[in-house]
């Protein structure tokens, strides 16, 4: 969908993308990590032209992008930035409309589409349609800025660390949102952020940057069993790196399919191992009936084998 | 707290010791047989008195009097502020019927020369009461639109009175009546004069300051240049132009431009305003949030949409408050302008000095005034309009 061939971009005379080759697949929630300064804005930000490569190709669905007129493409990408920068003397529904005004959609599909998108991201319609920014919460505004970059159904969606700014249970909330409206449409996104927790949460595939250069590019997994270097042990964090395992590995991966009858209410299969030790503490036991997705038995899992690597 | 004042409103009180000190010590109106000699002073409880024996309502204006004498000595309240400005506006109002009627019972057995004019106890009294009426609004908190309705209550019930004809005694109005025409003519060529220098203004400093904005090295350079003009004094200014639109009108004759009139005016009147217009757009433009014009790229609107969509609409009220110190600024710079020749309310009030004939100042001078707040109120209003929804 989007693949970066050796693209490099210096502000003279800091190299800020150096030789970075990537490809991000249709349909992928690929998160760009990495320290201050390694050039994740960068090179996000040159897939919608806001910043022009020095060398190398970007391409998007096959195309070359420096052959499109640069609003042509952005108005195909929906973009999220930090300080969220919501129109403030639009109302949300007109601040949502951007884009498919934009693109001369007719008023009533507009209207429709805002609808929906206020919906899918729990904002009460009555409520929040006719008000302006100033009058929304942090969290609110974010969830608009996203509905506003959903707007046009782009393939793709580009998220400059839209959720740092906001408190952890907001935040939390939010991820949550977007794993659900990745799984609803397929949205291609790239998700730049610097806190490891949220790229393993929400990636498909981790990208970690470093001066620039692309230094590891994987599933969650991956990172953390074999981290490339140093720098991606740090963003790890050595000291809590088996905590962020029991985030990302799924009761699926360690459940043995007995038929032992174990009492208490199932976990679902899909659920992360953090979840099952925090039941495991709370209840007092060893070991938790497991059910698959349509609720149907699907075995027990135990705390020895949570804990063997 | 310890113990209880009865002192309420400390603004309230000064403005009741003022009313007080000029009832009691300053003369209300002056009596002057003839526009030149200066008269005799009349004090307001002579004038009271001349109501009173003749049986006439304007003693009425005690009342509200009274009241804004009470209020800080009264438990603030909505109640209390209400009342206040109620009293402010109709002791204001209540002072200039009092003294027109008073002009009235005076000329009634006086020679047709004689002039009764404001005396200072009338001033002094008059600016606190309108002050009482802010002072009342800023308590009660309400919005410009309100601030701006009880003015225009105020100019409205003083303007039913001009009408009526029952301040035609007083000495302003008789100079007004041997001016008719001219104070017509006066108050179109002011109006013009600034109209005139606006659309240079803006044709100019708009650009200028989209110009400055973006462009750090225009930026440097366009306001040490305009601070610079903004310190010369107006006089100056004008004297400065009369060479060279001299040489020019006397190189070009078939334009029209002579060194004094009102284009060596409207020039000048150009000059000082370009410095607000051009500060303010400036000021409106940079005040766009970086995150809300990032935002708008990244959405993929043009150049001119971010511009006209975005920047211009978030720019307004800032530019219109420029705009408003702007036209504020050339209504009083355009009296000045009379001295070269110019006209307008400002040719009035230079013949009144020069004849040493004070009501005649005043009828050049306070129109001046009334222009100068209701253009001030009317952008103050736009602005609110415009900023609440952008708040
Ligand atoms: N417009 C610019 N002019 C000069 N240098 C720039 C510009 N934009 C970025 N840089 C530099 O390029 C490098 C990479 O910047 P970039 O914004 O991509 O980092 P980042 O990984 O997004 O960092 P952060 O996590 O702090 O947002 C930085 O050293 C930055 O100073
Ligand atoms: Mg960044």
């Amino acid at each position: 969908m989007i693949t970066f061939e050796r693209v490099t971009k210096r502000f003279e005379p800091w190299t800020a993308v150096d030789g970075v080759s990537l490809t991000v697949e249709a349909g992928e929630f690929c998160v760009l990590i990495g320290p201050s300064g390694s050039g994740k804005s960068t090179l996000m930000k040159m897939v919608n032209r806001l910043i022009v490569p020095d060398e190398g190709t970007i391409r998007v669905g096959g195309e070359d992008i420096a052959m499109l007129r640069p609003e042509d493409l952005r108005r195909r990408m929906g973009y999220v930035i930090q300080n969220v920068g919501l129109f403030p003397h639009w109302t949300v529904e007109r601040n949502i409309a951007t884009v498919p005004t934009l693109l001369g959609w007719p008023k009533a599909r507009v209207r429709d589409r805002v609808s929906d998108l206020l919906d899918l991201l729990k904002l009460d319609a009555r409520r929040f349609r006719d008000a302006y920014p100033h009058q929304l919460s942090g969290g609110q505004q974010q969830r608009v800025g996203v509905a506003r970059a959903l707007a046009a159904e782009p393939a793709i969606l580009l998220m400059d660390e839209p959720f740092s700014a906001l408190d952890p249970i907001t935040r939390g909330a939010l991820q949550a949102e977007m794993t659900a409206i990745h799984k609803a449409t397929g949205t291609t996104i790239v998700f730049v952020t610097h806190d490891m927790d949220e790229a393993l949460k929400l990636a498909n595939r981790i990208a970690v940057l470093d001066h620039g250069r692309l230094i590891q590019f994987g599933p969650p997994l991956e990172i953390l069993h074999r981290p490339a270097n140093d720098t991606v042990r740090d963003l790890i964090g050595r000291e809590d790196w088996g905590l962020k395992l029991l985030a990302v590995e799924t009761v699926g991966q360690r459940v043995r399919p007995d038929v032992e009858k174990v009492p208490g209410a199932p976990l679902p299969i899909d659920a992360p191992l953090r979840q099952a030790i925090a039941e495991m503490v709370a209840r007092g036991t060893d070991r938790l009936p497991v059910v698959d997705a349509r609720g149907r038995p699907a075995g027990v899992l135990h705390l020895s084998d949570v804990v063997r690597s | 707290m310890p113990h209880r004042t009865i002192l309420h409103n400390r603004v309230a009180l000064l403005l009741a010791a003022a009313i007080a000190a000029a009832a009691l010590t300053l003369p209300f109106l002056g009596f002057a047989p003839n526009r030149l000699l200066s008269g005799r002073p009349v004090a307001l409880w002579a004038a009271l008195e001349g109501a009173a024996l003749e049986g006439a309502a304007d003693w009425l204006v005690l009342l509200p009097g009274a009241v804004v004498l009470a209020v800080p000595f009264l438990r603030p309240g909505r109640l209390v502020s209400v009342a206040y400005v109620a009293a402010g506006v109709l002791f204001a109002v209540g002072l200039v019927w009092l003294a027109g009627e008073q002009a009235a019972r005076l000329a009634a057995n006086a020679a047709p020369a004689a002039r009764t004019s404001f005396g200072a106890g009338f001033w002094v009294m008059e600016a606190a009461a309108l002050l009482a009426a802010m002072d009342g609004v800023r308590r009660l908190g309400l919005a410009s639109a309100w601030r701006i309705a009880v003015g225009a209550v105020a100019a409205g019930l003083i303007g039913v009175m001009l009408a009526s004809g029952r301040l035609d005694q007083l000495s302003i109005l008789k100079e007004y009546a041997n001016q008719r025409d001219v104070f017509a003519a006066a108050v179109v060529r002011h109006a013009v004069l600034v109209a005139a220098a606006l659309v240079p203004t803006l044709l100019v400093g708009v650009p200028l300051g989209v110009l400055a904005q973006r462009v750090p090295r225009v930026r440097r350079a366009v306001f040490p240049v305009l601070n610079v003009v903004q310190t010369v004094p107006s006089i100056a200014l004008f004297g400065l132009l009369l060479a060279p639109l001299s040489v020019l009108a006397n190189a070009l004759p078939g334009l029209g431009i002579a060194g004094v009139g009102p284009v060596p005016a409207v020039i000048a009147l150009t000059f000082y305003s370009l410095l607000p217009i051009v500060r303010n757009t400036v000021e409106g433009l940079d005040g766009v949030p970086s995150a809300v014009r990032e935002a708008a790229r990244g959405m993929g609107m043009t150049k001119r949409q971010i511009f006209l969509k975005v920047e211009v609409p978030l720019a307004l009220p800032v530019f219109l408050s420029g705009l408003r110190i702007t036209l504020v600024q050339a209504v009083g710079l355009a009296a000045v302008a009379a001295l070269i020749g110019a006209g307008g309310l400002g040719a009035i009030m230079f013949q009144g000095l020069f004849a040493n004939a004070l009501d005649l100042v005043l009828l050049g001078a306070v129109p001046v005034i009334v222009l100068a707040v209701a253009v001030d109120a009317a952008l103050k209003l736009a602005v609110s309009i415009i900023g609440r929804r952008a708040a």
